[in-house]
Formats: C-alpha cells, structure tokens, sequence
C-alpha cells in the first residue's frame, strides 16, 4: 500500500511540475501545447476507490489550473474524462476491462492508442471549449483540439512506452 | 427519507462528478467577467516560489537579450536627459517627464503566457512593494497590462493579450480615441475600435494611450496601425495594431501607481 501510494504521489508531483514548468511552454506554432498530465488520469489503477479517483483528477485540475491562472477549465476537463473513463475502457478494451485484469503496459498496442486518444479528445475538447468560451469561434476551438490533441497522444504515447520497460510490475 | 438516502448512495459517484464539475464551472466563469475575484491564481506561495524558482535558472538563458533592452533604453533616457527639448516626438517612454503623481516600481515577469486566449503574466512585486489592484505596467517599449490580484510578494497582470481586457488609446497624432481589445489570435496584433469614421487614420500611425482611465498615464506608446477598415454599421474604424512590445520575451517591467486614483473616483463616484 505505501509502495502504490508513494508512486502514485510521485507520479502526480512529477506530471504537475512537468506540464506547469515545460510543457505549457513549448507553443510549438504560436500556440500548440501538449497537457501528458492526464497520463495520471489514464493510468490510475482501476480497482480503486472511484470516488477518491474522481477527487484526486478534480485536484490534479485545480493545481494546474492555479498555476497556469485558467480559471476552472483543467479542473473541468480532467473531472470529466475520469468519470467517463469506465466506458472508454470498455469501448477499447471490451472482454478485458470485464474481468478488471487490466496491465496497462502489457495490452497491445492498438488498443492503448485507441484508449489515450479518445479520453485526451474529450479532455481536450472540453478544455479549449471553456477557455476560449464562444460559440462563434468553435472553429478555433475544433483546430487547437485537434493540434494539441496528435501533440499530447504521441507525447503520452512516448512516455508510457519509456517507462513501461523499466519498472516490470 | 430512507429513499433519499438510497438514493444518494447509489449515485454518489455521479453526483461527486457533478459537484465537482460545477465548482470548475464556476471558477471558469468567474475568471472569464473582467476583475471579479479570481479565486484560483498563481499570485500565491506554492506556486509563486516555484515559478520564481524556476525563474531563477531560465533567467540566465536570456541574459544577453535583455541586457540589450536595457541598454537600448538607457541609451533613450541618456538621449532624453540630454536633449530635453527633443523629447516630444520619441516612441519610447519617457517616465522623467510625467507629472510628479505617478510612480514607478521595477519589477521582473516571472511568468508569461501569450498562447492562450486569457493570458495572465506573475511579477514578483507584491503587497510589500505596495502593489495593489488597478496599477499599470509598462516596459520599456509600451504597455503591458493591469495589475489584477496580489498577494504579499508576487502580483498577477492581466495581460493586453487577454481577450477581458479593454484599455482606452488615442491615435497620437489627432486625439481621437477608442478602446484596444484582443481577439485572441496573433500575439502581436490588437484590435483598435469606436475610433470614429472621421479621423484620418492611415498605416504607420501611432497609437498611444489616452490617458482617459486613471490607471495608465496620457502617451504610453502601444503599436502602430497596420491596417483598418470600417464595421459593419460604417460609423466606426477598426483598426489592426501591431504592439511596439514583443510580447513573447518581456522580462524586466514597471508598474505604475497614479496618486490620485483615489480623488478622480470619488468625483467620479459622486458626479453619477
């Protein structure tokens, strides 16, 4: 228990100085970011305690909401994808995630590339949705979820196969 | 009662998300009205230490081009200090000649954002610099924004680059004046509006402030029009205005604090 809580504090503190202090300021083209924070979200084990998960996605949010002074809108987006994350499982992984056998380093490849993407989609959608907070300009929201989007999915797709081959668990 | 509670129980995990989704609405929202209390902000001890931090090191990285800026404005105010009688038609700011009610704070940008479409900037200086709510800022080239939470060492600056903000400008050269907006697209173009169809705008021409607010003082340089046309109704300009400012690479800033903020608004309080 101490051994999953230290590297799962570990692995918030970790994403959190990461996106606040490098990642918001990449602006590749102007204004393209990647936010790999939701990596905590996506690979929060699944047997847990859905309402301490759901608690700790809304906190990871709000610390990266208080340091990039954005309101409410990571809070918003990260609480949404955790409560839908259930059914994005079951959409990409469908016979598995019944019998919550999950290794999310060993399912194949596929499978996780289906994963990460819908869930940083919709995070993202909902991100750029309340940031810039116009219908009118739902085509900037549309083209900065898209570029972020393939940005954030090859960043987290890089990082999970990085560190999948170190710890064995 | 007991079907409540089963109730509750049942969907905890549903209404969890719903609380919690509603509180990030709420603090969406209110970010979004223009200087309602931002409830979440980085002018705070955890994450100013860490930004100042990490100030620290990245600092040194743009040593070289700062220390030009420096200079380049050095050499402005030498020029100005020497040439007293020329001073009239420079860009630059000059803050030896404003009336003796305004003053200025050194401070350093410790965090700059210009890719979002709300872009906040975090100064170290705050309310034991005596840095309060209101107070502009400026650099060396033009305005950068208002001061718009502090806490007792770091301030937050809604940046020009904020789509919230509207600071009133006049074009130098005839006086007539408008408000600058942001659309949020280019981070060195604003948007110039209200400034009526009679005034002979053409490209090149300055845009200073009006100096019409209580917060920035008259002839703060901004940008020069780039292009314009008229709205829709063909009764106002809009004018596209390049920022004198980069500002991608702001680094040392001062914010200004006008004395007599105090009385122009309670005239103004008492004239309503």
């Amino acid at each position: 228990m101490t051994n999953f809580l230290s590297i799962h504090t570990i692995r918030f503190v970790i994403l959190l100085l990461l996106q606040v202090l490098l990642l918001s300021h990449v602006n590749f083209m102007g204004y393209i970011n990647p936010y790999p924070y939701i990596l905590f979200i996506l690979l929060f084990p699944i047997k847990n305690n859905r309402m301490l998960f759901i608690l700790l996605s809304f906190l990871l949010g709000l610390f990266i909401d208080m340091f990039l002074d954005s309101g409410g809108i990571h809070a918003a987006a990260s609480v949404t994808i955790a409560f839908i994350r259930p059914a994005a499982l079951k959409f990409s992984f469908g016979a598995l995630y019944d019998h919550q056998a999950i290794k999310f380093n060993q399912v194949d490849f596929g499978q996780r590339f289906i994963y990460i993407s819908i869930l940083t989609l919709i995070h993202h959608f909902i991100l750029f949705s309340l940031e810039i907070f116009n219908f009118s300009k739902i085509i900037l929201v549309l083209q900065n979820t898209l570029f972020s989007s393939i940005f954030t999915i090859l960043l987290s797709i890089l990082i999970t196969i990085i560190f999948s081959g170190t710890n064995k668990k | 009662m007991q079907q409540i509670v089963n109730f509750i129980l049942r969907n905890k995990t549903f209404l969890l998300f719903l609380l919690l989704l509603f509180i990030s609405v709420m603090l969406t929202i209110q970010s979004h009205s223009y200087h309602r209390s931002r409830f979440i902000n980085s002018a705070n001890f955890l994450s100013g230490g860490i930004f100042n931090a990490s100030n620290n090191i990245s600092d040194y990285f743009g040593l070289r081009e700062q220390n030009k800026l420096l200079q380049e404005e050095n050499n402005q105010l030498k020029s100005i200090l020497f040439n007293v009688e020329n001073n009239l038609n420079s860009p630059y700011v000059d803050s030896l000649n404003f009336a003796k009610n305004y003053i200025f704070t050194p401070a350093q940008v410790i965090r700059n954002s210009y890719s979002s479409t709300n872009n906040i900037l975090l100064l170290n200086r705050g309310k034991k610099d005596s840095i309060k709510q209101d107070f502009g800022v400026i650099s060396s080239k033009g305005i950068i924004g208002i001061i718009e939470k502090t806490n007792a060492n770091y301030a937050t600056v809604l940046s020009i680059l904020n789509t919230t903000s509207s600071i009133s400008a006049k074009l130098k050269k005839t006086n007539h004046f408008g408000s600058i907006k942001w659309d949020g697209l280019l981070p060195n173009k604003i948007q110039l509006s209200e400034i009526p169809k009679i005034a002979p705008v053409a490209t090149g021409d300055t845009i200073v402030t009006s100096g019409r607010s209580a917060i920035f003082p008259k002839n703060i340089p901004i940008g020069i029009v780039s292009s314009f046309n008229l709205d829709t109704a063909e009764n106002y300009y809009e004018i596209e205005v390049t920022l004198f400012n980069d500002m991608t690479n702001i680094e040392h800033v001062y914010i200004i604090e006008n004395r007599d903020v105090e009385q122009i608004e309670n005239l103004l309080e008492n004239n309503d």
